[in-house]
């Protein structure tokens, strides 16, 4: 008689629905498509190596993103990022602007997504990562919160800074038509 | 309290973090105030815009045949591990599957909803919100007939407070469907109308309880039909509205 690894059976389980999230998620960050393949496979492995440390009940999702992301800042490109990103001390304050017809909205009506996205790109990795597991994986604070190790406020304050870095990073585009 | 003061915490607001009490102040204020409205639907469909590009990138199917098979149950050479571990295997796959499943469910939930709240604000937004204006029901009706796979009954309105301004077609996950807009009270109503089958897997009828919404909604399902009335209206007058809609289909 063979039997099956439970543990194997359980990881699989939860872990493959998140599979094309996180793979967007890791390709948006290395902005490549090997290095991203490479960052999920070597997320999948860490995770079934530590599944025995996670406890069930708790959430599996934002604990699969803190191992990408936490793989991600150890790899080359994940270092050379995170050696361009705006200091914490700079990331006090909301964004006051009032957000009246411009150009940058009319632009994001206009449903370009490659604008949108080329702006994305353009994004320091610290802003892009928590405007995205805002915006497109509709976590929520807390849930950014555990993911990226850091209190609730700099959640706040770095998403507050990422949208205003989006909205500058549109207006040179849009004017360029 | 200025509109600056407002402001700041706007896009908590949107992002549904502001604490429950603070939410119901913040919906008073955004509807009777036109400048913070405005700001606030610009923010929405930068949201929007966001949410649309950010899923970019797809996995090739045999990178996830390959993650697949390097994680997958491999047959294990002891007996007696297997069976002691037995109990813990139905135990933690059951749990594996009722957690993903919940956590797939909710965030399709919410993106259903939040995609419903983003219809109605943008047609409201919008200088031409209808492509058939008329107040007639029997006008209404048969316009759509042709553009959507299904049929709907409208509700006669007479004694009732509600009038209807006119519809449109609409799309939500790549589902076409109906989109009607009432008037109460000065208030605009969406009443959005879709093949129930088309959503299923994204809804899960033992708790639809939308939240965090900056608006009142409602959501049943009738005759294999989904149906969602949205508005800043009262709840007491979204309710109404429902009801007429389900007593005429």
């Amino acid at each position: 008689m063979s039997g099956v690894s439970p543990q194997s059976e359980s990881f699989e389980a939860l872990a493959m629905p998140l599979f094309d999230q996180l793979y967007n998620f890791a390709h948006w960050l290395t902005q490549n498509r090997e290095e991203a393949e490479d960052l999920v496979q070597e997320t999948y492995a860490k995770a079934l190596k530590g599944f025995s440390s996670f406890q069930l009940g708790t959430n599996f999702r934002a604990w699969m993103y803190r191992i990408l992301r936490n793989t991600f800042l150890t790899s080359r490109t994940g270092l050379k990022a995170a050696s361009t990103v705006p200091l914490d001390s700079q990331e006090d304050g909301p964004e006051l602007a009032v957000e009246n017809e411009n150009p940058e909205t009319i632009l994001m009506r206009s449903s370009d997504s490659g604008v949108v996205q080329s702006a994305i790109d353009g994004l320091p990795v610290n802003y892009r990562e928590v405007l995205l597991l805002c915006e497109v994986e509709e976590m929520s604070y807390q849930e950014i919160a555990e993911t990226l190790s850091i209190p609730i406020g700099t959640v706040m304050s770095r998403l507050s800074r990422a949208r205003k870095a989006l909205r500058d990073g549109l207006r040179p585009k849009f004017q360029r038509g | 309290m200025l509109c600056e003061s407002w402001r700041a915490k706007l896009d908590t607001y949107l992002d549904g973090e502001l604490p429950e009490e603070e939410m119901r102040t913040f919906d008073a204020h955004v509807r009777g105030c036109p400048s913070c409205s405005s700001d606030a639907l610009m923010r929405v469909q930068r949201k929007r815009a966001i949410h649309v590009a950010g899923k970019r990138f797809a996995p090739s199917a045999e990178f996830r045949k390959r993650v697949q098979r390097s994680i997958a149950a491999k047959p294990q050479r002891s007996l007696s591990m297997g069976w002691m571990l037995a109990a813990a295997v139905a135990v933690m796959v059951a749990a594996g599957v009722l957690t993903s499943t919940y956590v797939g469910t909710r965030s399709g939930r919410n993106r259903v909803f939040s995609e419903i709240a983003d219809l109605h604000v943008e047609t409201l937004a919008s200088s031409s919100p209808v492509d058939v204006v008329s107040t007639d029901r029997h006008t209404v009706k048969p316009w759509f007939q042709g553009k959507i796979p299904f049929a709907f009954n409208l509700p006669e309105l007479q004694n009732s407070e509600f009038s209807l301004l006119g519809g449109r077609m609409t799309y939500l996950e790549q589902t076409p469907g109906a989109h009607l807009i009432y008037d109460v009270r000065k208030h605009h109503i969406s009443v959005f109308v879709f093949q129930e089958r088309s959503l299923r897997a994204k809804l899960d009828e033992n708790s639809l309880s939308p939240k965090n919404l900056p608006f009142n909604m409602e959501t049943w399902s009738q005759g294999g039909l989904r149906y969602f009335v949205i508005g800043d209206a009262s709840a007491a007058d979204i309710d109404s509205l429902a009801k007429l809609f389900k007593a005429a289909s």
